[in-house]
């Protein structure tokens, strides 16, 4: 009886190694495989297509865009992606990077914004503006993120935000807060970061533009939020939409001191 | 370019206010309202009526990381109860199996997603909970359900010592609001999400003995 209850013991105790061998060699392979990624992100030949659209003249009036104004005075690059998004007196609006650039694209260079806004991702001008978005949010890397909350429209555009992040809705009645709401959660093997407060350097808002090793895609803030809507079960956002700006500012703002690592690598 | 002209108008309302009355607090839930309409268009199955909030989805909005008032919170877990059917025939329980694929699947109700049918439709299980022993890749947005039924005393689903559990669970996936007003799961039930028969074979993944999430 004791041999049987030995025997009964040692098959217990080697399922439960078994079953922590299983769970290490699956997460143990998921960081390999990140690690492996992170030799060599492929968004650097988005940034070197973006400086290279940036200095070409281009468009109806062919122009570069040398003198887009990003928040910063015209031809300003370095530093002007993490005060993004923020108020422009020449528009009168509150601007995330991917919104100025269709203002710059039509005013230097004659280009129909309204046509860019309608055209999908990855296709046209909206693949260019992934070149541009990947060269221009490099020359931020390793700042931290630090927007404007003086004018009355980078406060309501904030309040909004917030708002519309905890807006429930939809056959599934999801919120953005309903993934990214609280601390340590994943969905499936996939970590959520908490977009109600900083999440830390490179995390979340501090992480797009990114380059995404499964679809080879380069995505801006504007296409990860459209996901983001798509997977919410929401009707589609329109692109540079305002709620897709004031969200950008709610982030943005909660990720104040957070160090900018975009272009990221992601999954 | 609509949408732009309302955030650029609702920040003159907003500067014109702020000097007539030193700064008075804006109309937040008025703006937010025209914001999200002005932002959104149809795609597919996905319809800007979507946006519509119902009173429990405007109450726990409005309370964000919070919860609504205890009247509001009772009101919307009684309307929530009310709204349960019970399985026609009476049977609650269907096949595990079929209960484990409609877990694994996440798919449903997207705008690329062909129809709204609750047979296109997933259980999205896993992106939130355990589930079962085996499978590693769950989420953690909802609590475990490994040992779902086990934990809880059941052995014979079909007993009436096991119908309390059951109508509960029953309830649960029917109208999550029943019990928790501002539960984070979908109301598979009331929203038509996934018809009676998949309901059932839910049941059986959570509660039949021999399905993984009890017997492994």
């Amino acid at each position: 009886m004791r041999k049987l209850c030995t025997l009964i013991a040692m098959a217990v105790a080697a399922l439960a190694t078994a079953a922590v061998a299983q769970q290490k060699s699956a997460s143990d392979a998921i960081a390999e495989y990140r690690a492996m990624l992170a030799d060599g992100n492929p968004a650097e030949l988005f940034e070197a297509k973006g400086e290279d659209l940036w200095k070409q003249k281009r468009g109806p009036k062919k122009a570069s865009l040398e003198q887009c104004n990003l928040g910063k005075g015209a031809g300003v690059v370095k530093g002007a992606f993490v005060e993004l998004p923020r108020w422009f007196a020449d528009t009168g609006r509150v601007q995330d990077l991917e919104s100025r650039l269709l203002t710059c694209m039509e005013t230097l260079q004659g280009f129909d914004s309204k046509a860019i806004i309608q055209t999908p991702f990855g296709k046209g001008e909206q693949a260019n503006i992934e070149g541009l978005v990947a060269w221009i949010s490099a020359q931020s890397r390793g700042l931290r993120f630090n927007l404007s909350q003086t004018h009355v429209a980078e406060t309501t555009a904030f309040e909004l935000g917030k708002r519309a992040f905890f807006y429930r809705a939809g056959p599934y009645d999801f919120s953005c807060a309903s993934c990214h709401g609280q601390e340590g959660k994943r969905i499936r093997l996939q970590d959520l970061p908490d977009l109600t407060k900083n999440p830390g350097d490179g995390v979340g808002f501090a992480a797009w533009p990114a380059y995404r090793v499964s679809s080879g895609e380069l995505w801006g803030m504007q296409r990860r939020l459209n996901d983001c809507f798509r997977q919410q079960r929401f009707p589609y956002p329109g692109y540079t939409s305002d709620v897709t700006i004031a969200l950008g500012v709610y982030m943005g703002v909660n990720a104040r001191g957070a160090e900018s690592i975009a272009p990221a690598l992601k999954r | 370019m609509k949408a732009q002209r309302t955030l650029a108008m609702a920040t003159v309302a907003a500067i014109t206010a702020g000097c007539a009355s030193m700064a008075p607090t804006p109309d937040y839930t008025a703006l937010l309202q025209q914001m999200m309409n002005g932002s959104f268009r149809d795609e597919g199955i996905a319809k800007t009526e979507r946006l519509k909030q119902d009173a429990a989805n405007a109450a726990c909005s409005e309370a964000q990381t919070g919860t609504p008032p205890d009247a509001v919170a009772d009101t919307i877990r009684q309307d929530a109860l009310q709204s349960v059917r019970m399985p026609k025939d009476g049977k609650f329980l269907g096949d595990w199996r079929e209960g484990e694929k409609l877990a694994q699947n996440g798919r449903g109700m997207t705008w690329t997603d062909k129809t709204a049918e609750p047979r296109d439709n997933g259980g999205n299980c896993l992106n939130c909970h355990q589930v079962t022993k085996e499978e590693i890749a769950y989420g953690t947005i909802g609590p475990s359900l490994y040992h779902y039924g086990k934990d809880r005393g059941v052995t014979d689903p079909q007993s009436e010592l096991s119908r309390p559990i059951v109508e509960y669970t029953w309830t649960k996936i029917f109208n999550s609001r029943a019990y928790n007003a501002c539960s984070g799961m979908p109301r598979f039930g009331h929203l038509g999400l996934m018809d009676e028969t998949q309901m059932k074979h839910l049941m059986a993944l959570l509660l039949d003995p021999q399905s993984p999430v009890n017997s492994h």
